[in-house]
């Protein structure tokens, strides 16, 4: 284990340097042009698959990674992108890190055997003190996200995300803040945004909620002053106008529900952008020809039309990097999370 | 009315009548196994529907599953006392006793048609009142569902029994349950012991199937000679009655009942469907002209829980069609599914997805009428479950009840958990403590605590949140009232001296 992290790290670095942007794009085009003759070619390759690959879906039936790993198996199987069956097992249990132990310490080395990840994980290493975490996993790719919304009810004095942080510099403690889990996406990006407007993320007075539809419904009765969770989330309730948008958290601005482009946190004036999103990884020990055997099994996954229609009826955006540029995402999310986590103070005494 | 008749023509096509059946047989089926539960089916089964045309048929099958899994779970409880699913546990407790003594038909038969009644009720309810209950239902802060959880404490003491002292343990083991794993509020484990197994909790699951299968199976293998070798002799047969005049002339109001405290439960965001089926248990043990019966086989303690359980799943499509707000695991994953169709449900849905909503209503009534022609034939052939020999009959349970376990966790440590807390049911058995309260306990030690400490949260720790809203006034004056009433003939008698009547909360006080 301890031999690991500087490995990864050292690989993490030299690849920083070469992530600028043609560089990525041209990787992931090449692999998309030639994947047939890159794992036949002149580097090593191994035949892959040679047995049923399993994907683990670290979260119940019904949830999102369960729903991703459904559909990848799905995708692989229409596709035709594995001569082997794929089976698909749920391993339940807090926010991912049960599932994640499992991967690490019994599946050492088999490249058969992959895992759905997501931001939401990355938190729960943090908050569960989890004695592994994602970097200790082989990156594979990531694969899809999904921006977060702040929301106020309709009736709230607040229009703009301007007028809340104002508010909430003035007085800390005075804003009450909902949303998922704690030490989920939603307190994340609530604990980045205090950073960013210079309050202590501690004194930032958070409601966990389990699940969208208690939030939705504590901001109807007037329990909460802010919400926070995915887009999809509230659309219908901004749409309908019982939930005003405030702002979204990514790179760009998307409809929230209003039927407009909602700003980003950014436009607002807070360096912050955060996406919820997922991946899959392999255990590590992968040998560089497994590994590269499944990134680009994954890489045609991708590109495939079965996944493309699959992003499109579950709403996903698509968020795809896979290889090192993956890792390299991995690691700066997990040292990110920690961060702030530690800062709100769940990472626990 | 016009768009609930375009949805019956949309239901009551050869196709969709088809998946009307399988998903009422499923969900008959998943209900009766210990421990997969219609959250988990329709889960399985999603992925199967992407490839359907219409999101009509697929919505149909998932509603069949849902309101046949509620069925089907009382099977189980009341032929053998093993509930699958925390809201058929309720039932299990008259409903075992009715079957010991061989009306078991007549159980079996008051918890289907009871089913019907409060399903197609209910269903009424959620075509007209489906609005204003969404917006009656929002109107709960955090120290509303306190105060509501506080009432319904109160109000459920009939389950501790013949013996305070036990039921309240009882009690304190369920609540003690509920508090391992991360303590939602500050994400930190609790009694967890460094366990990444236990960090979300004991599964209620888990804990009704080992204190109910397992801990029956142990108990009986315990004492083989002290009964019979079959489970019960079954009163003959009277050809399609099954239930006499009187079974009749008493469920219909606990059926009434039932689907008044269910639906309302079900509607609220964090309601639920046990809380009902204990509440109407309650209700009908204290009111029941019959309340000598208890605990001896009432069949009031079978029909009430049974409609409130039915009853509850229409009220859970309130929030979840009207808001999108689902209020269970099922209606989670049934939020998926409208997802995945381009469903968007709230507020509007009504206008821009009516067609697919009505569909779903009238589907609701369509597999209400399918589940009774399916279950009231099939009780003649449930029964005979009753003459297996019980070596083998619990065998396969023991072997049901892990399975189901394995299959809702992938982790052996959650069926050793299960076996473990199996051990304490043989030995709450063995010691006559209730088993029930556990449940109660576990169900709502949570709710309570989390509820309270979030309104306190949201108030700087301002106890003043507890009486500034009359609704929360209105649930603990309740409560207080709840607790006070059954000791109030004492009281009043001390003052009058001339005649001593026992407190009215159980005849079998002892």
């Amino acid at each position: 284990m301890t031999t690991k992290i500087p490995r990864a790290r050292l690989r993490a670095g030299a690849l920083a340097l070469a992530t600028s942007l043609p560089f990525a794009l041209g990787a992931v085009g090449c692999a998309e042009g030639g994947n047939d003759v890159g794992t036949s070619g002149e580097q090593k390759t191994v035949e892959y698959p040679t047995s049923a690959i399993r994907i683990m879906a670290p979260a119940a039936p019904g949830g999102g990674w369960d729903l991703t790993a459904r559909t990848m198996q799905k995708a692989l199987k229409d596709g035709g992108l594995s001569a082997q069956p794929v089976e698909v097992d749920n391993v339940t249990g807090a926010a991912g890190t049960v599932g994640l132990a499992q991967l690490v310490s019994k599946h050492n080395a088999d490249p058969h055997r992959l895992m759905i990840t997501g931001l939401v994980m990355v938190g729960g290493v943090v908050t569960n003190k989890s004695a592994v975490n994602l970097t200790q996993t082989t990156p594979i790719a990531t694969l899809t996200a999904e921006a977060e919304v702040v929301v106020v009810p309709s009736g709230s004095k607040y229009k703009t995300l301007q007028d809340l942080v104002a508010d909430f510099k003035a007085n800390p403690t005075a804003i009450k803040w909902g949303g998922g889990s704690a030490g989920g996406t939603d307190q994340i990006l609530i604990g980045l945004l205090a950073k960013a407007a210079g309050v202590d993320p501690k004194q930032a007075k958070y409601i966990p909620y389990s699940g969208g539809g208690e939030t939705k419904a504590a901001l109807l009765s007037g329990d909460l002053g802010v919400g926070v969770s995915s887009v999809s989330e509230f659309k219908e309730l901004v749409k309908s106008g019982q939930l005003r948008a405030l702002a979204v958290s990514g790179a760009s601005g998307v409809d929230a529900g209003a039927g407009t482009p909602a700003p980003t946190i950014k436009d607002a004036g807070y360096p912050v952008e955060l996406m919820n999103w997922r991946g899959v990884v392999a255990p590590p020990g992968l040998s560089d020809a497994q590994r590269q055997a499944v990134v680009s099994m994954v890489d045609k996954l991708h590109s495939s039309p079965a996944w493309k229609d699959a992003l499109t009826q579950q709403g996903w955006d698509d968020f795809y990097k896979s290889g090192e540029e993956a890792k390299v995402f991995f690691d700066a999310e997990t040292t990110r999370i920690t961060a702030v986590l530690t800062e709100i103070g769940l990472a626990g005494a | 009315m016009s768009a609930l008749l375009d949805g019956f023509a949309a239901v009551l096509t050869p196709e969709n009548l088809l998946f009307a059946v399988i998903g009422v047989t499923v969900g008959t089926l998943v209900g009766v196994l210990p421990g997969i539960g219609p959250a988990l089916t329709i889960a399985l089964l999603l992925p199967l529907t992407f490839n359907l045309d219409s999101p009509t048929g697929a919505l149909i099958m998932f509603a069949g599953i849902y309101a046949g899994a509620m069925y089907g779970g009382s099977t189980t409880s009341i032929l053998l006392n093993t509930p699958g699913e925390s809201a058929s546990v309720a039932t299990s407790i008259e409903g075992y006793q009715m079957a010991r003594r061989g009306r078991a038909r007549a159980a079996l038969a008051t918890a289907a048609i009871g089913s019907f009644v409060a399903g197609t009720i209910s269903t009424v309810l959620l075509s007209v009142l489906a609005a204003p209950m969404a917006r009656f239902a929002v109107m709960f802060r955090a120290a509303d569902y306190f105060a509501l959880a506080v009432l319904a404490l109160v109000a459920v003491t009939a389950l501790v029994g013949r013996s305070m002292v036990r039921g309240l343990l009882s009690l304190t083991l369920g609540l003690f349950l509920g508090l391992v794993g991360i303590d939602s509020l500050t994400g930190q484990a609790r009694f967890t012991f460094g366990s990444v197994n236990l960090l979300d909790g004991v599964n209620i699951v888990v804990v009704i199937v080992g204190l109910f299968a397992i801990g029956e199976t142990l108990h009986l293998a315990s004492r083989p000679t002290d009964v019979p070798s079959t489970v019960a002799p079954l009163e003959p047969p009277r050809g399609f009655a099954w239930l006499t005049r009187e079974d009749w002339r008493r469920s219909w109001r606990p059926w009434l009942r039932g689907t008044a405290l269910g639906f309302p439960f079900g509607a609220l965001p964090s309601g639920g469907a046990e809380l009902p089926t204990f509440l109407s248990y309650t209700y009908e043990s204290r009111r029941s002209p019959h309340r000598d019966e208890f605990g001896t086989g009432a069949i009031e303690g079978v029909a009430g829980p049974e409609a409130a359980n039915n009853a509850s799943f229409s009220g859970v499509l309130v929030p979840l069609l009207t808001l999108g707000i689902p209020t269970s695991a099922t209606a989670a994953v049934m939020l998926a599914a409208f997802q995945i169709f381009n469903v968007q449900p709230g507020p509007d849905l009504f206008d821009e997805g009516g067609a697919l909503v009505w569909a779903l209503i009238a589907s609701l009534y369509v597999g209400n009428v399918l589940l009774l022609l399916l279950n009231l034939p099939l009780i003649r052939l449930w029964v005979k479950v009753l003459r297996i020999p019980r070596p083998v009959l619990y065998a396969s349970i023991l072997v049901f009840a892990t399975l189901g376990v394995y299959a809702v966790s992938g982790s052996v440590f959650q069926v050793l958990l299960a076996y473990a807390i199996g051990v304490a049911g043989f030995f709450m058995r063995r010691y006559d403590f209730p088993i029930a309260p556990v449940i109660l306990g576990l169900i709502l030690g949570p709710m309570m605590e989390e509820q309270f400490r979030r309104a306190l949260s949201l108030s700087n720790g301002d106890f003043g949140v507890f009486v500034s809203r009359p609704l929360t006034v209105v649930l603990l004056s309740l409560a207080v009232l709840a607790l006070v009433v059954p000791y109030a003939p004492r009281l009043l008698a001390h003052g009058r001296a001339d005649r001593v009547p026992a407190k009215v909360t159980l005849g079998e006080d002892d």
